[in-house]
């Protein structure tokens, strides 16, 4: 491991047990923060005893269906509006400040046409995660050299072939950053969305054991979402930086 | 020493068996305007006439701007010439590369996702060459361009040279009988121009191609070609024709000799003059 590498172990070490050692000394009321200990042995109780794997299974579900459709909407918007420069004109003040607005006050209209159940929440996370996936694949279309595209047409390529062997390639790291931050997104979108708008999933859980006083449920719950998206955002990370690694010039 | 050379000369084409040189390329009368005149159109080429003969190195010098990548696409048929006649090996060249032409660009055409054998591979694999063949093929250019230990990196992991040697062996694998290179190595370092310029005289030895090659470097030209065309400011015509006289067995070392001293010395009288129009500061007196 680098040097920074450890720094961060380090650090991230340091914060947990801090935490651990002011909880125990009592600096921290039980009320307000379980140990860090004390959190993990909670959802460790709570997956074993699998009160809590319907709302993880309906949150997981609603989160990949919202990836999915995130992915495959915001290439193909991608891929159409890079072919319409005068479209994209229009469009790019709008692409720009899309995340400046907070779709959550929309969140009565989402109930009205959709009802309650999955679908608005889905659309949420989707409305989250498709323009992260939409721009990256726009930038990354921008960035296939001209040269590359001269090198199809002396090798007599088609545009269909073109596209499947030199535009796709060329493109992919900007359609893998596209697809992590879309990733990201929808867990962020689908996670706030089930806590207002939802009668399950994690979101759900948190908000109801909030107001129920349940600490030991909602931290072991938190503790269980950040646990979950650490580890595929290190795992996506690790992954982009291995492809990066042979490609940039 | 000039007696030598061209004797030299007519022995090889004797033994070519054709006293008359054949046209390989011939561009009649070529125009391109960008955009529509008069009206912010930019007029980048033309009127052209050039024939380029079976076989030869073809050098083009002119000053920067003046059109010498424009021409080399239209000959390509990358470009379409606004008007005038394109022909390749008799047949009209129209919006479409034909087949024996290969083009290698200034800039780094390398696939970053391939390995140097899967970009020497592309094109063949494209064309549906049968896998041996492509084997035997994408091993001999990997040897020839001194790439072997390299086969298998990517182009991440090479210098600017090894990278354009690599775009050098995929046009090579296709076996062309024109090579057209848009300043090939402009973006290389003095030293490994030097070197490249006598692996690019070995390629042309070794497969009889035609070759035309568009450079600023007033010495490479004179290096390396049969026969250099110089070019005006915008819009570029072909203002002289220079035979050299060189013999095809010529490497770097003819940089010494005095007649390259002379082709150097009279490229450069013709260009400082179109170089200066160029670049707004007409007349430039003596």
């Amino acid at each position: 491991m680098s040097w920074a590498g450890w720094l961060r172990l380090i650090v991230v070490t340091g914060a947990v047990l801090l935490l651990e050692v002011l909880c125990r000394a009592g600096v921290i009321a039980k009320t307000v923060l379980p140990a860090p200990s004390v959190m993990a042995g909670d959802l460790y109780r709570l997956l074993a005893s699998g009160a809590a794997s319907a709302d993880i299974g309906e949150t997981l579900g609603n989160v990949a269906m919202a990836v999915i459709a995130s992915i495959l909407l915001g290439f193909v918007a991608g891929v159409a509006i890079h072919a319409m420069p005068r479209v994209r004109r229009a469009l790019d003040p709008f692409l720009a400040t899309y995340y400046a607005v907070p779709f959550f006050v929309f969140y009565p209209v989402l109930i009205v046409i959709f009802g309650l159940g999955a679908a608005p929440i889905v659309v949420i996370g989707t409305l989250f995660g498709v323009v992260a996936m939409l721009i990256n694949t726009l930038n990354g279309l921008d960035r296939i050299p001209r040269v590359l595209l001269k090198t199809a047409r002396v090798h007599g390529m088609d545009p269909v072939r073109t596209a499947l062997m030199v535009k796709l390639p060329s493109a992919a790291p900007f359609l893998f950053t596209g697809a992590k931050l879309a990733i990201a997104y929808c867990f962020i979108g689908v996670i706030a969305a089930e806590f207002i708008m939802s009668s399950s999933g994690i979101g759900y859980s948190i908000a109801y054991a909030f107001n129920n006083f349940d600490n030991a449920r909602m931290y072991a719950l938190m503790l269980f979402i950040i646990v979950l998206v650490t580890v595929l955002n290190a795992v996506l990370f690790t992954w982009e930086r291995r492809i990066m690694q042979r490609r940039r010039r | 020493m000039k007696a030598n050379v061209a004797a030299k000369r007519d022995l090889h084409e004797e033994a070519g068996a054709n006293p008359a040189p054949a046209v390989h390329a011939e561009l009649k009368g070529v125009s391109r305007i960008y955009g529509v005149p008069g009206q912010g159109g930019v007029h980048a080429l033309g009127p052209v006439d050039l024939t380029l003969r079976q076989g030869e190195f073809f050098s083009v010098v002119g000053p920067s701007g003046c059109g010498k990548s424009t021409l080399l696409d239209v000959l390509s048929g990358l470009s379409v010439p606004t008007e005038g006649s394109v022909s390749f090996e008799g047949k009209p060249v129209a919006g479409k590369v034909p087949d024996g032409v290969g083009v290698v660009f200034q800039e780094d055409a390398t696939f970053p996702w391939l390995t140097v054998w899967d970009n020497i591979a592309f094109g063949l694999r494209r064309a549906g060459v049968d896998p041996a063949e492509i084997e035997r093929r994408v091993d001999y250019a990997v040897g020839f361009v001194g790439l072997k230990d390299f086969a298998k990196a990517y182009p991440v992991q090479l210098s600017g040279g090894m990278r354009q040697r690599v775009c050098i062996a995929r046009t090579l694998v296709m076996r062309p009988r024109l090579i057209l290179l848009d300043e090939p190595f402009g973006a290389l370092d003095a030293q490994t121009r030097l070197i490249m310029g006598d692996e690019l005289l070995k390629l042309w030895r070794e497969t009889g191609a035609t070759v035309m090659l568009i450079t600023h470097a007033l010495d490479e030209a004179a290096m390396l070609s049969d026969r250099i065309g110089v070019m005006s400011s915008r819009p570029g015509r072909i203002i002289e024709e220079i035979e050299t006289g060189w013999s095809r067995e010529r490497d770097s070392r003819i940089a010494s000799e005095d007649s390259f001293g002379q082709i150097t010395a009279r490229l450069w009288r013709l260009l400082r003059e179109e170089s200066l129009k160029a670049a707004g500061l007409a007349g430039g007196g003596s």
